[in-house]
């Protein structure tokens, strides 16, 4: 396959490194403002990086396992994303000063007259805490690197045994990613309500974690396509799977939601329902009842059609409205804990949100710019190339 | 029997309606040709809906992936059909709901209100995925593949023998508008058919009665409905429903009453009501086991209606005439089986007070035994009075008869 290696636009990296620029002023500046709300905005974005960073490493691994040729062409693209863990890596040092901004278990002295706490204490300590999040870390760190240098590696060489290689790889990650990606969701924002605990909240942020994954590699192969980066142009069928498994994640997170809502609900127990009250006060009940519509049913009723399932532009716009929508799940998740007395939002969250992107950017730009956009001597290229639906 | 079923079906067999005989041939119905390959049927119908044709299909022993765009169909509209009747399978299971717990037996379960949203969320997606799926079938197989469809010339021809082994073909209609023998024959050879044929057929033997309303069919159907049902109904309650589990319940880990369990100190299954318990609609008697006279003040707290009248009759025969008597005069029934009571119409008596009487009934005088298990409290005092009205009209007074009157 004769593939010309086109280089992202320079104005991309500008645009990224702007917005860096401005977001790493907003938070310096938040940071001094009002450190316990600067740490809780910084925990928003790093749970919305994890889920894109994270996320798209599970998209790779997921087409490895399944055996799926239709996302070869653009799983680039995952791979690119991905790369977001190892500054993930990074970023999780500063929130490590903040845990006591964050965490009431965190204090001792909080845990010594509280029951509820001290039975805890064995799990949330900051001991144990620091290290599960580094054999998070770790996990995601040491199968990002295997996969990219195998999917590199298969670029010079064309060795369909990387591929097999790489499925062997994508079964135990598979199982780890969803134990860490429960965890890590446990361990940074449910223990933000040390009382409260929800078996399914695992699940939920797996949900979630899918579907922006998924909303951020539709956004990314939609712009390249109309732009002419891959080998070949790809067809109605992408665009048509594209937005089918939008639909579906959706359509899942909205199922993994409501469960947890109803069996809370239904069971009425004083423990678990004040997490829902808290979410339920003042200007929080609009932001709520916001949630259903935004994460759900407006996007369930604008990607129903099949139409809109082939339209770019629709495309476009739903994967940009589903990753805005993820942000709003995590800002419903993290923030009531700060916002104790009703809804808040400000400049230095715009901030924030404003770093996440840039940086999004910049390391898609960084991994574009020094890699082949397309797998072109993957054994499914061509298979992915041709895919057919009908 | 075997033997004749195996004639039958070899009869059916050689039945071939392009043999019958030569009227067959009057009518065309389209021009069909077949090709080895499925990139040649693709191309060749691209070519033909290129070309304008209408009324043409295709006929692949498999579904190939690529040809709803070369016959250049429109996209399929039986997702219209399921959104519409996933919203009516939505507003109907609420409904339904709506109907049952918040309107004709409403229930608090939970301390939850009758009817409300979250808990008929499962019920109304279920609802909406019965009515799409069964709607998005129905729609497809009568709206969009127009069945049932009873009969078609292609049947029983060479031409459905090939495609539905191995070949590909494609039948171009004679009633489309741009149908020429000749054009259609050219077009078929240039896109590289191996056979192009004429499909005949004779209206005769078309079927065209479904056999959808034919008397066999539906008494078929519904013979078989009974006979599932009253199978299904003597398995399922004498087979299934006769052993354990499905015992109707008949034998439970319970401790029935009066049986003995050693989960409790004193070996007893029942349990003791606390010291000072009353039971409902009991109140204690005061003046259990006391001498007459100390319950001269207890008052009848009823008050003296018709009603109460023929209560106190009706509880009077049943229980005290057989020894006092219908009229209390000691006459009773049992003539000597049991010592006779003296007459309740004596000074006696009718100098005691409503307590004096009630102490008696409640516990027993002399041989009398206690009537306080078979009488109620308000009863016993219903008796009272009605043993009052009694000594009133043994001597009653001139006032009395006129006030009966």
């Amino acid at each position: 396959m004769d593939y010309q290696k086109k280089l992202l636009p320079s104005k991309l990296g500008t645009i990224g490194y702007a917005l860096l620029g401005i977001g790493i002023v907003s938070i310096g500046v938040s940071f001094a403002v009002n450190s316990h709300r600067a740490f809780f905005d910084y925990l928003w974005m790093y749970m919305f990086l994890i889920s894109i960073g994270v996320g798209s490493l599970a998209l790779v691994a997921m087409e490895y396992l399944v055996g799926a040729t239709w996302s070869t062409p653009f799983r680039r693209v995952s791979e690119f994303l991905a790369a977001l863990i190892p500054v993930l890596v990074v970023l999780t040092i500063p929130l490590f000063f903040g845990l006591h901004d964050l965490f009431h278990w965190s204090h001792p002295e909080a845990v010594a007259s509280d029951p509820i706490l001290q039975a805890k204490e064995p799990y949330l300590n900051v001991q144990f805490f620091t290290i599960r999040v580094v054999i998070y870390l770790a996990i995601w760190l040491i199968f990002f690197l295997l996969f990219s240098r195998n999917s590199e590696k298969q670029d010079l060489t064309g060795d369909p045994a990387l591929t097999k290689q790489s499925i062997k790889l994508s079964a135990p990650f598979a199982i780890l990613f969803l134990l860490t990606i429960a965890f890590a969701s446990i361990d940074w924002m449910m223990s933000l309500e040390p009382h409260w605990y929800s078996t399914m909240f695992g699940v939920y942020y797996f949900a979630g974690t899918l579907v922006s994954a998924f909303a951020a590699a539709t956004f990314c192969s939609v712009m390249l396509n109309e732009n002419g980066y891959f080998t070949k142009k790809l067809s109605n069928n992408h665009y048509y799977s594209f937005g089918t498994l939008l639909f579906g994640f959706n359509i899942f997170w909205a199922y993994i939601a409501f469960s947890q809502y109803m069996l809370i609900w239904y069971a009425d127990l004083p423990e678990e329902t004040f997490w829902f009250i808290m979410r339920m006060k003042e200007g929080w009940a609009y932001y709520s009842i916001g949630l259903v519509f935004v994460h759900f049913i407006i996007p369930f009723l604008i990607l129903l059609p099949r139409s809109s399932k082939v339209n770019p532009n629709l495309l476009k716009v739903m994967s940009i409205w589903m990753l805005v929508a993820h942000a709003y799940d995590l800002y419903w998740l993290i923030m009531p804990t700060y916002f104790t007395d009703g809804f808040g939002f400000g400049w230095s969250e715009i901030g924030v949100m404003m770093f996440a992107a840039g940086l999004m950017i910049t390391v898609f730009k960084y991994r574009a710019d020094r890699k082949n956009l397309v797998p072109v001597k993957d054994p499914k290229l061509q298979a992915g190339l041709d895919y057919h639906l009908t | 029997m075997i033997k004749k079923l195996i004639d039958k079906l070899n009869e059916i067999n050689k039945f071939d309606r392009n043999a019958d005989n030569g009227e067959r041939s009057k009518k065309l119905f389209g021009l069909a040709a077949l090709y080895e390959t499925p990139n040649e049927i693709i191309e060749a119908a691209a070519v033909v809906a290129g070309k304008g044709y209408e009324k043409f299909d295709v006929y692949t022993p498999y579904p190939l992936h690529g040809m709803d765009d070369a016959m250049g169909m429109d996209k399929p509209k039986v997702g219209y059909v399921s959104f519409i009747f996933g919203l009516t399978g939505m507003c109907l299971a609420l409904l339904m709901i709506g109907w049952m717990s918040g309107i004709d037996y409403p229930n608090i379960i939970g301390g939850k209100p009758f009817f409300s949203l979250p808990p008929s969320i499962p019920i109304t997606f279920e609802g909406t995925i019965l009515l799409t799926g069964i709607a998005t079938v129905l729609g497809m197989l009568v709206l969009f593949n127009k069945l049932p469809k009873i009969d078609s010339p292609l049947n029983d021809t060479d031409f459905m023998r090939n495609v539905s082994s191995d070949k590909y073909g494609i039948v171009i209609q004679t009633d489309d508008d741009l149908f020429t023998e000749q054009d259609v024959k050219n077009l078929y050879l240039s896109t590289g058919a191996y056979n192009v044929q004429e499909i005949f057929y004779r209206e005769s033997n078309l079927t065209t009665k479904t056999p959808l309303f034919d008397k066999k069919f539906i008494s078929a159907i519904i013979g078989t409905a009974v006979v599932t049902a009253v199978v299904t109904y003597f398995i399922v309650n004498f087979v299934l429903y006769s052993t354990v589990p499905f015992d109707w319940m008949w034998v439970q880990p319970r401790i029935d009453s009066q049986s003995p369990s050693t989960f409790f100190p004193n070996n007893s299954g029942m349990r003791e009501p606390v010291n000072g318990t009353v039971a409902r609609g009991f109140l204690p008697y005061e003046y259990k086991g006391l001498p007459d006279s100390s319950v001269k003040l207890l008052a009848n707290p009823l008050a003296v209606s018709k009603e109460v009248l023929e209560r106190g009759q009706d509880r009077f025969n049943i229980y005290c005439s057989p020894c006092h008597g219908y009229f209390g005069e000691g006459d009773g029934r049992l003539k000597g089986l049991f010592p006779k009571p003296p007459t309740l119409h004596s000074k006696k008596v009718k100098e005691w007070t409503d307590g004096n009487i009630y102490h008696v009934i409640t516990n027993g005088q002399n041989v009398m035994p206690s009537y306080a298990e078979q009488v109620s409290r308000d009863d016993r005092w219903a008796i009272i009075h009605y043993i009052r009205a009694l000594e009133r009209s043994k001597d009653a007074s001139e006032q009395d008869v006129e006030l009966a009157k």
